[in-house]
């Protein structure tokens, strides 16, 4: 009976094995629930960066200040800019998608599910991923989504992004590794070039928090499952362990 | 009136009701005398799982029905509604989309249960198709569901899975607007899918179920050497290697459920998404009739068939390819109907049969395996060439056994039942 149990796994583990989303994702992150300041800043950030534009339309403020413990009059001083708003509404925003597609060229989508159609890595790939593109109508294009209409909002923080001939530590195709420095010497490599407020290790934790919160926000019953998981399953085991010693009493007068 | 010699009890409250409704008589015939072999293996927990997989779909479909909104506008909506507002949503939905998954699991071991012991054979034909029955409404219940909470997949699924049936020559263009009821996927389908899938097909596979049982009880379990266990009987008339189902099998099931409802429980809270295998990432963008998804392919449960149906690159006998890819991927479910009659081998069991059985069933065992990975693949020139093999391989188990099972040496049955 155990070889069919491990017959059985074995078949099932090429299901299991795809799991891995594909594309081009230059950067992974791994989202912590639990890390609640981050998850603050996450929203603070995309309140003010993000939500004129991008509305999270299934996500009640409320909601979000009792999972991420934010009081009440805080989040409403700090974090509901729109009259129209109450604390128990969901964070909508004023933009008519018309008028999206007459600026941009295509309306910005809701990204209350953006995290769990593209996954996180994308996300805190795409916001590092923003370069000069003098081409483009928003003047900057970006590496994981190509011709992306959204503009570089984080661009004061950030600074300006290039495309430039560097040292990287990300394997480039085409080019060589350095057995020296251990550094791929390629063309192609983003680069800030005009500084903005910030320090790119400081850019990259205003993205992951933004990549953290939208994580929390694509699945928020997230912090309920793992909550409530450990009791169900210390409950289904002890049922289990219960109802195996009733089996093993009347079994045995089987012969 | 009724029978004179149906069990009653003796005297008070259950007395007053069997001489009303044959409840005493029922609870023995069906689990205090209802004798099962006492072999049965592991292969045999998963009828009893179909069974709370069943009652746990209907529970929590209930209770998904008190807020889901079947309209095109709100059906998305009201599903993140419930997964964020409604009081446990997210569990109930999750119980839900995973029980989906997991009645397919158990169903497909059952199946293959059958066919490692023969339990398809004589005199058990008519629970086998039955079960089959149930099969093929449970996988309309699982397409239709599918289409309800509108994401991309749900509508662009549906739309590959319905369009299957423009490519009948003749009436297909005015079938398929006939299933859709609209020109094209539209809230039109959705109520009538919603409709089919929470009252009209629960009520079939319920109906089917209740005849698999009694079919079931009225012949009795096989076991895993294929000894008639009635055959042997002791002066009370009860079978030798048979122990009443209750109390031995339940208390033994329970154990069996406990198992079962742990793994489920580590996926409905840790794996809800099943790698994106059981909640399809393009399903949480709301459906869009209007923007294609890269890569469309069926839940895992329905991979094996569609990649038959896309294995089918040529056309043959004036029939062309995609009807006949249909028309292939129906004889893959409508030949397992027929399967009893194929089966020429005078041993019922795996374990008695000859080699070539064995291989046979290895065999087609891995086709079906190898077809389901594949029919979650996108299609290349050597994919599709290794689900023609496999698509072979799935028919030749069929269609050749009637030569195998009477060509093969067959190794002497027990007269009981072993270990």
């Amino acid at each position: 009976m155990k070889k069919q149990l491990f017959a059985l796994l074995f078949a099932l583990m090429p299901f299991t094995a795809w799991g891995a989303p594909a594309g081009d994702v230059p950067h992974s992150m791994t989202p912590d629930l639990q890390d609640q300041e981050s998850l603050q800043r996450g929203m603070q950030l995309y309140v003010n960066y993000c939500m004129g534009c991008h509305s999270l339309e299934h996500q009640r403020f409320a909601r979000a200040a009792e999972d991420l413990g934010m009081p009440q009059d805080l989040v409403e001083d700090n974090l509901i800019f729109s009259s129209s708003l109450a604390f128990n509404d969901q964070m909508h925003n004023a933009m008519q998608n018309e008028d999206g597609e007459n600026w941009f060229g295509a309306a910005p989508p809701d990204l209350t599910l953006r995290s769990r159609v593209r996954g996180n890595d994308w996300i805190y790939s795409y916001l590092l991923s923003f370069y000069k593109d003098p081409s483009r109508p928003s003047g900057v294009n970006n590496t994981v989504f190509e011709l992306v209409a959204m503009p570089n909002v984080l661009e004061p923080l950030q600074g300006v992004q290039e495309k430039v001939c560097a040292a990287t530590d990300h394997p480039v195709e085409g080019a060589e590794l350095d057995p020296l420095t251990g550094k791929y010497q390629a063309c192609g490599v983003l680069q800030v070039t005009q500084p903005g407020s910030m320090e790119p290790e400081e850019f990259e934790e205003v993205a992951y928090d933004l990549t953290n919160f939208l994580a929390y926000v694509g699945e928020p019953s997230k912090l309920q499952a793992q909550a409530l998981a450990p009791k169900v399953l210390i409950f289904i085991f002890i049922f289990g362990v219960i109802a195996y010693l009733l089996k093993r009493e009347y079994w045995r007068d089987v012969h | 009136m009724g029978n004179p010699n149906k069990a009653k009890a003796e005297s008070g409250f259950m007395r007053w009701v069997d001489d009303r409704f044959p409840a005493t008589q029922m609870i023995q015939e069906h689990l205090t005398q209802y004798y099962a072999p006492k072999n049965f293996n592991f292969f045999y927990i998963f009828g009893v799982l179909a069974m709370v997989v069943l009652v746990n779909q209907i529970l929590t479909g209930v209770w998904l029905t008190m807020s889901y909104n079947p309209s095109a506008e709100g059906a998305f909506a009201s599903v993140e509604y419930i997964m964020r507002d409604v009081e446990f949503g997210w569990l109930i939905r999750y119980m839900h989309s995973t029980g989906a998954t997991a009645f397919f699991v158990v169903i497909y071991m059952h199946m293959f249960r059958a066919l490692m012991y023969g339990s398809y054979k004589a005199p058990r034909e008519l629970i086998w198709i039955f079960g089959m029955t149930i099969y093929l409404a449970l996988m309309a219940e699982a397409f239709m569901g599918y289409l309800l909470p509108w994401g991309q997949m749900s509508y662009w699924g549906a739309q590959v899975i319905i369009s299957l049936f423009s490519a009948i020559p003749v009436i297909g263009g005015d079938l398929t607007q006939w299933i859709r009821g609209d020109f094209l996927i539209s809230g039109i389908t959705l109520n009538r899918f919603f409709a089919l899938h929470v009252v009209a097909l629960p009520i079939v596979i319920l109906a089917l179920v209740v005849l698999h049982i009694i079919a079931l009880h009225e012949v009795g379990s096989n076991n895993p050497d294929g000894v008639n266990i009635k055959a042997k009987k002791d002066e009370t008339g009860k079978p030798l290697d048979g122990i009443p189902f209750h109390p031995y099998y339940t208390v033994k099931d329970l154990v069996g459920i406990a198992i079962f409802l742990f793994v489920f429980a580590v996926v409905i809270f840790y794996f809800p998404e099943g790698g994106g295998y059981f909640l399809e990432k393009p399903n949480f963008e709301p459906a869009n009739p209007l923007v294609t998804p890269d890569h469309i392919a069926p839940v895992w449960y329905f991979t094996p068939f569609y990649a038959i149906l896309r294995a089918i690159t040529f056309s043959l006998f004036g029939l062309d390819a995609k009807f006949l890819g249909v028309l292939f991927m129906g004889g893959a479910i409508a030949v397992l109907f027929v399967l009893p009659w194929l089966d020429r081998s005078p041993v019922l069991s795996i374990r008695y049969k000859g080699w070539m059985s064995k291989v046979a069933l290895a065999v087609f065992a891995i086709s079906f395996i190898i077809l389901g990975i594949l029919g979650a693949l996108p299609t290349t020139a050597a994919r599709t060439v290794v689900a023609q093999i496999c698509t072979a391989l799935y028919f030749a188990f069929f269609l050749l056994m009637p030569i195998y099972t009477r060509l093969e040496k067959t190794k002497p049955v027990p007269e009981r039942v072993t270990g």
